[in-house]
């Protein structure tokens, strides 16, 4: 079993506000995060794919597509976009780094015919990422 | 660290179905990367050094066995490749059993490379990723 990890970044504004909460209620558990008029993160992707190598080719994915799917399901839908506004999955889910990565694993896990996902990890800033390994 | 030129393609493959699958990669003069290598071994820390091995030990294993075969080298004109096309996953495979047969002092964990900033492959052996 080899495993792949191909990079991206998409740059994006959200906020964190929970409407069954009060306002109180949103301040105290998102703090500044919970500012109405929203505020951005440049993210960084690294999706993991796994599987056998092709003993024709040498490859376990062909880099080409799983980059397009990449580019269309993720950099197209979420790069300079406001989350909560422009991106469907966040209508009525918080976009947090934690929700973020669940969303991008259930798109590519749709769409990625060329490979097994292994992880999907989502860095909101250079000192904070989450990992997802998808429904375990 | 290595810098290595290679050109991806393959005999079993048609001229055409080589521009199709490799692309750029299969242009027919080669191109090369700074491949970052990372070796990961486990074991016992000894009670004696301190240590779970000799990190000069695994330097001067990594600088003969891998460096020297591959260092500023085309990857396509080596042994290790004959049979193979020279991807990433396969460099990866191949510095992995080297350093298994070569390097006994520890558990030879994980080999990561990274080809570029974007892409990076991992392989364990006969293990998976935890």
């Amino acid at each position: 079993m080899i495993y792949l990890t191909r990079k991206c970044e998409f740059s994006a504004a959200h906020y964190y506000y929970n409407p069954a909460f009060s306002a109180e209620e949103n301040q105290r558990v998102f703090g500044k995060c919970a500012n109405l008029d929203g505020h951005g993160h440049n993210y960084t992707l690294e999706v993991t794919v796994k599987g056998e190598i092709d003993s024709t080719t040498g490859f376990v994915v062909d880099l080409k597509q799983l980059k397009d799917v990449l580019n269309d399901e993720v950099v197209e839908a979420m790069d300079h976009r406001h989350l909560n506004k422009e991106v469907s999955e966040f209508a009525k889910q918080i976009p947090t780094t934690e929700n973020i990565a669940i969303a991008i694993w259930n798109r590519l896990d749709a769409t990625l015919k060329v490979a097994k996902l292994h992880r999907v990890r989502v860095y909101e800033m250079p000192d904070l990422f989450v990992d997802y390994y998808g429904e375990q | 660290m290595i810098a290595a030129s290679h050109r991806l393609h393959s005999d079993r493959l048609s001229e055409p179905e080589n521009r199709v699958i490799y692309g750029k990669c299969n242009n027919p003069y080669g191109h090369g990367h700074n491949y970052a290598i990372e070796v990961t071994v486990s074991g016992q820390v000894s009670l004696s050094t301190g240590m779970v091995c000799n990190l000069v030990e695994l330097d001067d294993c990594f600088r003969q066995e891998i460096m020297e075969r591959f260092d500023h080298k085309n990857l396509n004109t080596r042994e290790e490749f004959a049979d193979r096309v020279p991807t990433t996953e396969n460099l990866a495979t191949v510095i992995f059993d080297i350093l298994k047969r070569e390097f006994g002092a520890a558990h030879l964990e994980k080999i990561r490379i990274e080809e570029t900033q974007n892409n990076s492959f991992e392989y364990c052996g006969d293990a998976q990723l935890s």
